[in-house]
């Protein structure tokens, strides 16, 4: 409950203000303090016309300067390698669309969360191919036949009984081979009659077995169950949110990836917002420098005002602006400027860069307002 | 198997749809027409549930480092 003093401010200052003002100090002096704070605030804010993306820039951009370009391998260490440091950052702010190292951090519901066979349900969430599950490849050239005998070990460390994966195996390879299971040996029969290519389709049939498809998330080919504070977790390499929300034993509120397409994808424009405000920061934070999150915030607003992803890039954000001039500044110029008289573009010169080249006065601080007055004539 | 709520994901802000009277009252706040705000999809996840067509515009209520909560709008685009 808000206090009657702080009423008026409700709209005027954020809540986040008010309610440490309501929590720490006393009501006799409230009036007081408010009304100082709202000075305050006032004068903190930022002047309309102020270049903030230009602000923006040079704060990511100068500490960017002295982030390590490699990432750190930790040998022994159980982690996974995850690309930090600038490459994540320009990788992020391009908006590339496949990212170099795709992981998830699967949460995991109760009583799951407190390490309830958490092995069985990582290995569920791992994506198992058939050549895992193989012990041994026999060859038969003769009948152009592949006799796989299968790990059983595995398969029961697995929880796959043999019939499930002969019919993901049928499934993987209806068109090349016929399907056979005997006594623990599956063997494929090429369907394939011509003697003369049997040999190399022979070969090619038994390095595809391996990629047969069985069980688990496509795309993710690594797990690392952890604990961390008191609860366990499943970070995963490779990422595929949609598939991860599916499976009933995931906290489907927590679980995310560093995708920020598949976030946007699974979870709207606004969280791919938020996912791309929290990589940036983690890489700034774990390389030990600080930026406001305000200039993060703002470079992630423009990365979605479309309702899309777009990139940092001559193919993203550039492309959205409507002058001719502004978007030949930033890349390949000729290119723009032929493809604008072509089309007959008309630049309003409405915002900087375009006015910087034509030495003008540009629409920023002080050149933002213009000035109309009526000029009185003295009369004698 | 779960069923899985999009509005529920903590990354999810909460999206609301704004009524006739709230639309003029945010373009006379702020003195803006339609073509300023930014834009969302009909077909984004976040907003499948609130029934919004073309046209209608959508107050976000975020979650703010800085401020607490700040709000934010964007009209629905095809």
């Amino acid at each position: 409950m808000v206090h009657s003093e702080l009423k008026e401010y409700e709209d005027k200052l954020p809540p986040k203000i008010l309610q440490e003002i309501e929590e720490k100090c006393p009501s006799s002096k409230m009036k007081k303090v408010v009304q100082k704070v709202y000075e305050e605030f006032l004068s903190a804010q930022i002047d309309a016309g102020e270049a903030v993306g230009l602000v923006g820039a040079e704060s990511i951009g100068e500490p960017g300067t002295q982030m390590t370009l490699n990432t750190f391998h930790y040998a022994g260490v159980a982690e996974m390698n995850v690309t930090m440091g600038l490459p994540r950052i320009i990788e992020i702010l391009d908006g590339r669309k496949s990212i170099t190292t795709p992981q998830m951090e699967i949460f995991l519901k109760a009583p799951y969360n407190k390490g309830k066979d958490i092995r069985e349900i990582a290995l569920q969430v791992k994506e198992t191919k058939l050549g895992e599950l193989v012990a041994e490849y026999g060859l038969n050239i003769v009948d152009l036949k592949i006799e796989l005998k299968l790990n059983m070990e595995k398969l029961n460390a697995l929880d796959v009984t043999p019939a499930y994966l002969v019919k993901a195996v049928e499934k993987g390879l209806a068109s090349e081979a016929n399907v056979k299971f005997e006594g623990g040996v599956i063997s494929l029969k090429l369907k394939c009659k011509d003697d003369e290519r049997g040999l190399n389709a022979l070969y090619r049939l038994k390095e595809k077995s391996k990629e047969v498809y069985v069980r688990g998330v496509k795309g993710v080919t690594q797990i690392l169950p952890v604990k961390r504070k008191e609860e366990f977790l499943i970070i995963t390499a490779g990422s595929n949110l949609k598939k991860v929300f599916e499976l009933d034993f995931v906290d489907t509120d927590r679980t995310t990836t560093n995708d920020i397409y598949e976030i946007a994808e699974a979870l709207g424009i606004e969280a791919a917002r938020q996912a791309i405000m929290d990589e940036v920061f983690k890489v700034i934070e774990t390389q030990g420098l600080n930026v406001d999150i305000r200039h993060i915030m703002l470079v992630a607003d423009t990365m979605t005002v479309s309702g899309e992803i777009k990139g940092i890039t001559r193919y993203g954000v550039v492309s959205e602006k409507a002058s001719v001039l502004a978007r030949a500044s930033f890349e390949t110029p000729i290119k723009h400027i032929i493809n604008a008289a072509l089309k007959g573009e008309v630049d309003q010169l409405n915002s900087v860069v375009e006015n910087v080249m034509l030495n003008q006065p540009v629409p920023v601080g002080t050149g933002l307002p213009g000035l109309i007055t009526k000029i009185v004539r003295k009369e004698k | 198997m779960a069923k899985f709520d999009v509005t529920k994901h903590e990354l999810v802000p909460k999206h609301s749809k704004l009524t006739e009277k709230e639309r003029k009252e945010l373009f006379e706040k702020y003195a803006i027409d339609m073509p300023n705000l930014p834009r969302i999809y009909k077909s984004d996840p976040a907003i499948l549930a609130l029934d919004v067509k073309e046209g209608d515009i959508v107050k976000i209520s975020r979650k703010s480092p800085t401020a607490g909560e700040t709000v934010f709008y964007r009209r629905v685009v095809g």
